[in-house]
């Protein structure tokens, strides 16, 4: 590490910071291609909205992952930067704004931004359990408003414009879903550049010092309240843009997207994909359109399913998704992943023996529910459930109770070997440090 | 007139009949102390005299009850820690206070950012920043952490976070330094490189630190102020405090024969103020 020490005191060379610029030509060169291999119409439509969710999902990591807030308000920002957009769009098709359709994401960052302004400055007087309530409060408030102010929200029909509109420019046009997409992505790739480029920055960097030790960054000359103010501003720009793309993605905006609901798939997505790494929320909003597309069409239950992944990511994987890639990368780089692969494969099959079981419970549960309208009889991965049958009901909970047995017994074994390889590599770490 | 008092201050700090109050017990008493800008002064006094109490106030933790506090002849009583920062004043913690998942470097770095007057910019690159990184380097190897540059301060062994943390009170420059007992919990070898490493980082600063090690505090103090229930009950050289009688009764009598005791005997476990 100290090679280049003499020379050049401050500066450290990095191997992966050759792999970082190989890492975003890979995200561009995947947004690029993504609708040439998915390239039906709903596919072209779920991209786009995961490019907006990408951004929704990065600027709410700055608030939860880099700053410690907790906020359960986001699509307030999101919301209120849609419907801005939206009004924006209408006034561009009615002649009277001259702002480029290609530009309306902006005008949703601006209004993001401006909306943070004034309700982040009541917002983050206050750090820690009572930010989180005052970011509660505020979503709800301004849920209500959208039902009492239907000029601007539209009331229950909400507001919706057409983007197609002006002249075309270089015969782009916006009416087909591909030129919207790479609109989008061109967005989403820098927004999330910004963004990251932000974690570089003096700010971006006491910003983490505040989530790490508020009290010690006083003592080291800044105002805790200041740098959280001006994050939350930074935050409700990027999500103001990602609401500003929603507008010109479905040309419609309701008081759902100012809803508690969508604040809490922020919340909830964010986390499963990792809030630690800066890269977490992107797979995190990737699952997000997901989980909303497709797993609501192979099961009515879905969002049971999707809380049970996240109590099950908080007690085993608190780090999210990309913590567990990263820990295994530490583990891969040092050659040690190899013995773990039984490990793995072990948990994946018992995982998928509780999932099996789980499912057939949860789906059974379901149809008796609501077996009037859906029936008491079903396919399940090709079996016959009834929920008027004992062998069906056992059969589930057998399958269950076994997976989660051999699962545990798994798990234990897994503990302990991979604590092992934790302190081999701990144990190398120091040999390299001491051979400097 | 703020200016020229801080220019022309005959104090670097001055305490003049400073009282807090928790409820309706009265921690610290209308203390007293003027401190030399230059001067390196140990506070000493038995558990509970408000030592740390008084670091709190002239740093800005809590709020004074009545009197008043000045740095460089400027008022700084009721105002906020990132203030008195500002103006040249930093503290340490008995229990180490750092960034927990941040590297070294970064704590470093932080630390040093709004003294080199980068406030909350997010328009400049970190890695740009020659100045605060050659400081934040500086500083790693007065240190002598250069080897851990980055680990996590999380995952540092205590003697590496207790040097972090005076590192992070003394990186940013400033000229009054308050350190809250730098050596607590490090065995007798670490004290030993301890006080060299404080004397070194700490050269031509004024310096104030509570201590409860005696040996500590005659290798780093020039004077010592005694305090006992709240009030300096005296505040002059090691010699003629030791030799002072209201100090001998109220507290250093024990401690003295105690560090006596123990220079005789060689080793000894450690006795001071305990």
């Amino acid at each position: 590490m100290g090679r280049t020490h003499e020379s050049r005191p401050h500066y450290h060379f990095k191997p992966w910071n050759v792999g970082r610029w190989v890492l975003w030509g890979l995200f561009a060169l995947v947004l690029l291609a993504a609708p040439k291999v998915f390239s039906a119409n709903f596919q072209v439509s779920l991209l786009s909205q995961m490019g907006i969710a990408i951004v929704a999902c990065l600027s709410y990591n700055v608030l939860l992952g880099q700053g410690g807030m907790l906020s359960f308000g986001h699509a307030v920002y999101t919301g209120l930067g849609a419907f801005v957009a939206i009004h924006a769009l209408v006034a561009v098709g009615a002649g009277s704004l001259p702002v480029p359709v290609s530009l309306i994401p902006l005008v949703g960052g601006v209004a993001g931004a401006g909306f943070a302004v004034v309700l982040g400055f009541v917002t983050t007087k206050k750090a820690g359990t009572p930010f989180a309530m005052i970011t509660l409060g505020i979503g709800e408030l301004v849920f209500a408003m959208s039902l009492m102010v239907p000029e601007f929200f539209g009331g229950e029909g909400g507001v919706s414009a057409n983007r197609v509109t002006g002249e075309p420019v270089l015969g782009i046009t916006y009416g087909p879903q591909i030129q919207v997409y790479y609109l989008l992505a061109l967005y989403t790739f820098v927004c999330t550049a910004a963004m990251f480029a932000f974690t570089r920055t003096p700010l971006g960097r006491v910003l983490n010092a505040v989530r790490d030790n508020p009290e010690r960054v006083e003592f080291i000359g800044y105002s805790t309240q200041r740098v959280r103010y001006i994050a939350f501003i930074v935050s409700g720009f990027f999500a103001g843009i990602a609401g500003g793309m929603y507008a010109l993605n479905f040309e419609i905006a309701t008081a759902e997207v100012v809803g508690a609901a969508n604040s809490g798939a922020y919340l909830l997505f964010t986390f499963l994909g990792g809030a630690i790494f800066f890269f977490g929320p992107i797979i995190g909003a990737v699952l997000l359109v997901l989980a909303g597309a497709l797993l609501s069409e192979f099961t009515k239950a879905w969002l049971l399913y999707l809380g049970l992944v996240f109590l099950f990511m908080v007690m085993y994987a608190p780090g999210g998704i990309a913590s567990l890639i990263m820990m295994n990368l530490r583990v891969a780089a040092f050659g040690k992943l190899r013995p773990l692969l039984a490990s793995y494969l072990a948990l994946f099959g018992t995982g998928v023996a509780v999932l099996v079981g789980a499912a057939a419970l949860v789906e059974l549960v379901y149809h008796l529910q609501l077996g009037d309208t859906i029936g008491t009889q079903f396919n399940f991965l090709g079996a016959t459930l009834d929920v008027g049958r004992l062998d069906s009901w056992f059969g589930a909970c057998f399958v269950l109770a076994v997976g989660l047995a051999l699962f545990e017994l798994t798990r234990r074994q897994f503990e302990l070997q991979w604590g092992v390889t934790q302190e081999e590599i701990e144990r190398e770490i120091k040999r390299r440090e001491a051979a400097i | 007139m703020k200016a020229a008092a801080a220019g022309s201050a005959k104090y670097a700090i001055e305490l003049r009949d400073v009282r807090k109050s928790f409820g309706k017990t009265e921690i610290i008493r209308g203390a007293n102390l003027a401190v030399h800008p230059g001067e390196r002064v140990a506070i000493i006094g038995p558990n509970g005299a408000g030592k740390s109490t008084l670091f709190n106030l002239i740093s800005g933790r809590f709020g004074s009850t009545s009197g008043d506090i000045l740095l460089h002849g400027q008022k700084i009583d009721g105002l906020k820690p990132y203030e008195i920062t500002r103006l040249g004043l930093a503290r340490s913690f008995q229990v180490s206070n750092l960034f927990t998942r941040l590297s070294v470097f970064e704590n470093l770095r932080c630390a040093v950012l709004w003294s080199l007057g980068y406030r909350y910019a997010f328009w400049k690159f970190l890695a740009d920043l020659q100045d605060a990184n050659d400081r934040a380097e500086e500083v790693m190897e007065m240190l002598k952490l250069e080897k851990r540059r980055d680990v996590l301060a999380m995952n540092l062994t205590y003697a590496e976070q207790r040097a972090l943390e005076i590192g992070i009170t003394i990186a940013g420059g400033a000229g009054v330094i308050l350190l809250d007992e730098p050596t607590a919990g490090m065995s007798r070898s670490e004290t030993a490189r301890f006080v060299n490493l404080i004397r070194e980082v700490t050269a031509g600063k004024t310096l104030l630190t509570v201590e409860h090690d005696m040996g500590v505090v005659f290798g780093l103090a020039d004077k010592i102020a005694v305090l006992v229930y709240g009030e300096v009950i005296a505040f002059d050289t090691p010699e003629r405090v030791r030799a002072n009688e209201r100090v001998q009764e109220a507290y250093l009598g024990s401690v003295l024969a105690d560090q006596q005791a123990e220079a005789g005997q060689a080793a000894h476990g450690r006795a001071a103020g305990h």
